[in-house]
């Protein structure tokens, strides 16, 4: 029981005298995921309002499609992206496979399904009136679909949270398209299992919670400003 | 006028800063030029035991050449070899080796090092076979039913267990005989909590040894010789193949540099080299 212990120590440690081996992990493992996150934003808010708010043949199926895609095991995602990667593949002459990019391309398309079908269920949720009243208030389409996406910040910013906790906690395709390289392609999961296979418990579970504060500290920063957005013009009214 | 605090966006902006900051240095990952960089195929041995780490940066110092280690079963590597997705192989399977040899994909094909296999188990023993030939043990072992481990990846390591049941001449199934999938370092994780018998590289065994609840039992039986080559790929794989870059890394494997830092690894450590170089030696002259 002492490695427990002794991962929060050595965690904290790690932490404090700035260690360059993981904190080069950490910020490759925040610059990975966040960029995936914004690109399955870039993708997911226009597809999950699509899917939410027009009628098309094939829209519950669709639907259904993206809230399949948010159970879609990432080791299988990875799996696609290496086959479609590698040299003999499709896209084999970018020579994408085992680089940031190509962990990037993996986590985007782990976390497009997800920011999707909650950013779909967010916007349903808003009330079907909203876009009459909007309409009636003479807002082009353009405004109304701006003041939609302010009525439901909360829950999309949560489809972007759960997008990004999705991405930074997966190993098996970082593993798999990233090759855990060190200093190229060593994220905080596969390096904490690459540590686990070593016997470096006390390391694995500091790369653990190194991951863990830095999800908690993107996560704190964004709940922080959506709360403070959602509370403060009631104040100033 | 009402001060405003901080936003929270910005307060997170300049914590990860900080962090940044903190690291000292830009968070890029110093990507290599892609004109001199190379992917090499190797088994969970090299990386688990921690040699890569020593041989790599020495190779990319004295070559100019990056590489991108993949660290997979040696099954798996020799087919990422075929397929010309890799340049250089590290492996440990001459019978599968050969194998892919015959396909005329590769070019040369040198002995690196060795290391050797040995059984661990238990130290209570249960089914005694401590000090027997390894086939004896693994007859030992199946017939008072004892629990065993094997990696079931289509390993270097898989691949001489299935051999030596083969010699033993049993084909090994039942509840006593597990599969894993895993890497060594998991396999003999699992051995361990469960009380079981395993066959394992000597190298992964002695870097994790303070880790585990097992024993060598069986050694030295000129059975379990590991021999590891290295491969070079050529473009008769794929198109893709740095041809060159595979010719430099099997070249400075086997100068005396390179066999000089294997001789030493992990002598400070455990107290013995965990790999005994061979360049320009034949299997057949080796004894563990």
């Amino acid at each position: 029981m002492d490695v427990l212990g002794e991962g929060i120590a050595d965690a904290l440690r790690l932490l404090v005298t700035g260690d360059s081996g993981t904190c080069q992990i950490t910020l490759l493992t925040l610059r990975v995921s966040a960029t995936a996150t914004l690109v399955a934003l870039a993708a997911g808010l226009p597809l999950g309002a699509l899917v939410a708010l027009r009628r098309f043949p094939g829209r519950r199926i669709a639907l259904a499609a993206a809230n399949t895609g948010m159970g879609m095991p990432p080791v299988v995602m990875g799996l696609f992206v290496t086959v479609l990667l590698w040299r003999s593949g499709p896209l084999g002459a970018f020579g994408l496979l085992y680089t940031p990019t190509a962990m990037i391309i993996a986590q985007a398309a782990i976390a497009t399904p997800v920011v999707t079908a909650l950013v779909a269920a967010a916007l349903q949720q808003v009330d079907p009136d909203f876009g009459t009243q909007m309409a009636a208030l003479g807002a082009t389409r353009l405004r109304a679909f701006g003041a939609l996406l302010v009525e439901a910040r909360l829950p999309l910013l949560a489809a972007g949270m759960a997008g990004f906790g999705a991405v930074v906690s997966e190993v098996g395709a970082a593993m798999m398209v990233g090759g855990n390289i060190e200093g190229q392609t060593r994220v905080l999961t596969t390096a904490a299992v690459l540590a686990t296979s070593r016997g470096e418990f006390a390391l694995a579970i500091a790369f653990g919670m190194v991951l863990l504060g830095l999800a908690f500290a993107v996560n704190l920063g964004l709940t922080l400003a959506a709360q403070r957005r959602s509370t403060q013009p009631r104040a100033a009214r | 006028m009402k001060r405003r605090s901080p936003h929270p966006l910005l307060l997170l902006l300049a914590t990860l800063g900080l962090v940044a900051a903190a690291c000292g240095s830009p968070g890029q990952a110093a990507g290599p030029g892609d004109e001199r960089s190379l992917i090499l195929a190797t088994t969970t041995s090299t990386q688990d035991s921690g040699l890569l780490e020593e041989l790599l940066p020495a190779f990319t110092a004295d070559t100019g050449w990056q590489v991108k280690p993949i660290a997979v079963g040696t099954g798996q590597a020799l087919e990422l070899g075929r397929r010309g997705e890799v340049d250089v192989l590290l492996v440990h399977a001459p019978p599968a080796e050969k194998k892919l040899v015959a396909t005329g994909t590769t070019g040369r094909r040198l002995l690196v090092m060795h290391n050797d296999f040995v059984l661990v188990g238990p130290a209570t023993d249960p089914a005694g076979i401590r000090d027997e030939a390894a086939a004896d043990a693994l007859g030992g072992i199946a017939g008072a039913r004892q629990l065993f481990v094997s990696r079931g990846d289509d390993s270097g390591t898989e691949k001489k267990e299935l051999a030596l049941w083969e010699q033993a001449g049993i084909s090994p199934s039942g509840g006593w005989y597990q599969s894993t999938g895993q890497g060594m370092a998991a396999t003999l994780r699992v051995a361990s909590e469960k009380r079981g018998y395993t066959l394992t590289d000597r190298a992964t065994f002695l870097a994790l040894r303070d880790t585990l609840d097992l024993e060598v039992l069986v050694e030295g039986d000129p059975g379990l010789l590991n021999p590891y080559h290295v491969i070079e790929m050529t473009t008769a794989a794929g198109d893709s193949v740095r041809e060159e870059g595979a010719a430099a890394f099997a070249d400075w494997l086997v100068s005396a540099r390179a066999q000089k830092i294997i001789a030493g690894f992990g002598v400070r450590e455990y107290g013995r080299p965990l790999f005994v170089p061979d360049a320009g030696k034949s299997v057949s002259e080796l004894t563990s």
